[in-house]
């Protein structure tokens, strides 16, 4: 099958690659690219272990064709961290016990970041509604959404303190 | 000179041994992206490995023609049960010894079993050809209930061993029978339920469902023809079981097989088997000369692999007017699918449902249960619990809610009145267990206070008042439950999987500077072990556990184990741990006693050193005494510090818990919130809180999601109704309740 030619901005840097107009974007970024944090964990959009933010919105891209995202700046799990070390979203998944198999993790950091862009300070319910996209087998979630609004206190402290 | 100073307490919290809320180590990789799971590997020339898979539940296959898909560009091979035949490796043998199709040999006996394996270069190329295989069937009838797959004319599924009269488990009476496992007196049984004042009966139904962890089951196969060594990295709860169950059946000698289980996206017990993908993959590797990858997606996961629960459990139960249960009966027919491929130890075949008297003094019990061949998928595995105790919880806790309508009595208090009392531990039970400890009323009354049981009563009648006056639509429901389970299986005695002993393993070596590694039988899945697990020796061996790295999963250097399943590591490897660590200490005792100059005798331990006793200030720590093992030359002791240690428990261990639940449900649309989860746990000694806390969540929404909605069903043809996370539910954030833990700790009285 004749390939394409795609050009992405991946975690800020970017990439040009081959690729066929049927692969999907989950097979580009972690076969390609060898960025293996997102994951899959289903083919029908359900899970959100493939989640990644695509020119500023959460996408699942298990359901993306590669091809739909040439030219588009997109943020994995890779590209959470700053130079200084964990963001505070995975701090507080580290510090709340957020995680236990680490398979639907980098899904839902990538969410709760967008999440927490798109609203800085969320209820619980908030939380619990914005993040219903990303499936975890593993928590109960209890600690998942503890951590997401420990980290929306946090970033919005340091906000005001930078203020 | 134990006193608590200051001083020493600090000490204590330096090491964060047990009973610390460490956080994790795993978590650092795991929330930047940087897990290491099976699909992550990326081998050079690696192929692909897909399944054509059959869409019928019984059919007869008339032929495979492969020759449009091997055209394929690409594709370098389609493997079929014609292939592996002259390998004698069409077949495999199940946990539960019996055998299943690893491709499948003339006919098909469940949707989605395999049917082909087709190798390619590309995972897109390998989709493709699977679609260009041409497979002719022959409708079969179906049978998918087990009772009807009893009856007289029932068609025959497994042709393969239709005359054997003679099973893994004992005598077989039908075509479709597998075993008759029974426990207890069966006589006494029947003349306490006849002779009885009241006897309750229900027929209760667990129905099918599946672990479905969010990673699929899969391998990567590396077959190096040079040196003869094959590699296999894949969802492995019992990597070891795996590399000696690939040398018997594959003929490579077991040190040529190197297993690894890298970080495993969660298990649930769906990853305890060994499926056909991973011998296709293995022979696919030996065939090519490459690495071949082999992942299922999801609905290949929910239709093929191992599905959980599928148990019909009749009950009856007998008490005395005022509320003394005298007799249990419990016969289950337990849907076990085409193939016996539950993965139980050898000796039990409904695992351990006999704990189905649960948390109380009964004095006579019997139990049967029968397998039984269905036109459904194989498996029958512990989903978030050991073999088979969910099924016996749940049945024994209904059990007592149908006798509590029966006898018009308050459902708390018949639990109550007969409870085993915490005396009377040691506790033989009527099914032949020996509960090491407990102290049910204690946790009981501890539970019903803390959600006010006599005020959510009093709610709730007041409720059904106000319904029949006509004032509401919903009704509240208070669901409660003390469960008694079976874990850490087991001694060597009475268990084994395919004849290996139930034992689990710790090898711990010690660095000059202090630090440590410890290698383990055991493989996490998330439960945390390289957190856990080195808690559990810094408490032993007085280094701080954020210096002792613990590894697990590759069978080329973690000592023999059976693996993370049923709820065992932490009691059977655990125990390793702490029995290797306390070998480490006898050791660094007489170092530190040559070093001080003393007879061992006169040195104490003290938290992380060697103390002169009655001369405090003379002392050596673990560090120290670490570092004098690979530079003095001490008379009669070899160098080093290390140690072994394989633990064979003497008993399984019982923890219990009560959990109330309540609800409101309109009665009309059925729409239910739930207002309130509380989770009293005591599972011994507590390692880590902050883990304890996040398994027992994780096994609440597993609860939640059974209870609600969560189901594999199958139509009459055999269709498996639930195969996509569309139709399969895994409760999200949004509908999952939020939880109360608590705990008390009544330590096991096994030593």
């Amino acid at each position: 099958m004749a390939k394409m030619h795609l050009k992405l901005t991946v975690n800020g840097t970017e990439h040009e690659c081959l690729a066929e107009p049927r692969e999907l974007l989950i097979h580009v970024l972690r076969e390609r690219l060898n960025l293996t944090g997102p994951h899959i964990g289903c083919e029908t959009s359900h899970c959100g272990a493939c989640t990644v933010d695509i020119d500023g919105q959460s996408v699942k891209a298990c359901t993306v064709l590669a091809a739909q995202a040439q030219g588009a700046a997109i943020t994995t799990i890779e590209g959470i961290a700053g130079p200084g070390g964990m963001h505070s979203i995975q701090e507080m998944f580290r510090e709340h016990h957020g995680l236990q198999c680490g398979f639907c993790t980098p899904g839902m950091i990538t969410r709760a970041w967008r999440l927490l862009q798109e609203n800085p300070s969320p209820t619980e319910e908030e939380v619990r509604f914005g993040m219903a996209g990303n499936l975890c087998r593993c928590t109960g979630y209890q600690n998942i959404v503890k951590a997401v609004l420990a980290a929306a206190a946090e970033l919005n402290a340091a906000k005001e303190a930078a203020q | 000179m134990n006193d608590m100073t200051p001083e020493r307490e600090e000490r204590i919290a330096k090491l964060k041994g047990l009973g610390c809320s460490r956080k994790r180590v795993e978590d650092a990789r795991f929330t930047q992206g940087k897990g290491n799971y099976v699909d992550d590997l990326k081998l050079p020339g690696t192929l692909f490995g897909d399944f054509v898979r059959s869409p019928h539940a019984h059919a007869r296959i008339r032929s495979i023609n492969a020759d449009a898909a091997k055209a394929l560009p690409g594709v370098l091979a389609v493997l079929t049960a014609a292939d592996l035949a002259p390998l004698n490796l069409h077949w495999m043998p199940t946990l539960a010894g019996d055998k299943q199709m690893v491709l499948a040999d003339g006919k098909v006996l469940f949707q989605g079993q395999e049917v082909a394996f087709v190798v390619a270069t590309d995972r897109y190329v390998a989709a493709d050809a699977v679609e260009l295989v041409e497979v002719d069937y022959e409708d079969l009838p179906v049978v998918v209930d087990p009772f009807e797959a009893l009856k007289e004319g029932a068609p025959v599924l497994r042709e393969d061993i239709a005359g054997q009269t003679e099973g893994a488990h004992g005598p077989r009476r039908h075509h479709n029978h597998i075993f008759t496992w029974e426990a207890g007196d069966h006589a006494a049984t029947e003349a306490a339920l006849a002779e009885a004042e009241v006897v309750a009966e229900e027929m209760i139904y667990y129905h099918r469902t599946h672990p479905c962890p969010l990673e699929t089951c899969g391998c990567v196969a590396s077959m190096d023809k040079v040196n003869g060594k094959l590699t296999v990295w894949g969802t492995f709860q019992a990597p070891h079981a795996v590399r000696t169950v690939a040398s018997l059946i594959s003929g490579i000698d077991e040190h040529n097989i190197r297993i690894i289980s890298p970080d495993i996206g969660g298990g649930f017990g769906n990853k305890v088997g060994v499926y056909p993908g991973y011998i296709c993959a293995i022979v696919a590797s030996i065939v090519t000369g490459q690495p071949v990858k082999w992942v299922e997606d999801r609905m290949e996961n929910l239709m093929a692999t191992a599905f959980a629960r599928d148990y019909w459990m009749k009950g009856r139960i007998a008490a005395t007017r005022d509320g003394r249960i005298t007799a249990l009966d419990a016969h289950v027919t337990a849907d076990h699918g085409a193939f016996d491929a539950c993965a139980d130890p050898t000796k039990f075949p409904a695992g351990f449902f006999h704990i189905c008297t649960g948390s109380y003094d009964i004095p006579v019990a019997h139990c049967a249960v029968e397998g039984v061949y269905t036109n459904k998928a194989p498996g029958g595995v512990a989903y978030r619990c050991s073999f088979r105790v969910t099924e016996a919880a749940y049945f024994i806790e209904r059990m007592i809610e149908v006798l509590a309508l029966k006898l018009g009595m308050d459902a708390a208090e018949l639990r109550a009145k007969n409870f085993i009392r915490k005396e009377q531990f040691p506790y033989p039970s009527a099914l032949g267990w020996e509960y090491d400890s407990g102290d049910y009323h204690t946790a009981w009354e501890k539970a019903l206070k803390a959600v006010d049981y006599a005020g959510l009563r009093r709610e709730q009648a007041e409720r059904l008042e106000a319904f029949r006056r006509g004032e509401t639509r919903r009704l509240i429901g208070i669901g409660l439950t003390h469960f008694t389970e079976i874990v850490g299986a087991g001694p060597v005695k009475n268990c084994d999987i395919l004849g290996l002993g139930m034992f689990d393993s710790c090898e711990i070596r010690i660095h000059p500077t202090g630090s440590a590694i410890a290698r383990l039988g055991t493989i996490s899945q998330g439960q945390g072990h390289a957190t856990t697990f080195a808690q559990i020796l810094a408490s032993e061996i007085g280094l701080p556990a954020d210096k002792i790295t613990v590894e697990e999963g590759d069978t080329d250097t973690a000592p023999y184990g059976l693996g993370t399943y049923g709820s065992r590591s932490t009691p059977v490897a655990g125990a390793a741990t702490a029995m290797a660590g306390r070998k480490i200490r006898a050791k660094a005792q007489m170092i530190a006693a040559w070093l001080l100059e003393v007879h061992e005798g006169d040195l104490e331990w003290d938290v992380d050193r060697f103390v002169v006793k009655g001369a405090p200030e003379r002392f050596k720590t673990m560090a120290e005494i670490a570092f004098a093992s690979y530079n003095q030359a001490i008379p009669g002791l070899e160098p080093g510090l290390e140690a072994v240690s394989y633990y064979d428990p003497p008993n399984m261990t019982y923890p219990f818990g009560a959990y109330i639940c309540v609800m409101e449900i309109d009665v009309d649309t059925g729409e239910h919130e739930v207002r309130q989860v509380y989770a009293l746990d005591d599972c011994g000694t507590r390692i880590n809180p902050m883990v304890i806390e996040g398994q027992v969540h994780g096994g609440l929404t597993e609860a939640y999601a059974i209870a609600m909605a969560q189901e594999i069903a199958y139509d009459d043809l055999g269709n498996v109704k639930n195969s996509t996370l569309m139709d399969f539910f895994l409760p999200t954030a949004w509908e999952t309740p939020h939880y109360t833990t608590d705990h008390t700790e009544t330590p096991s009285r096994t030593r």
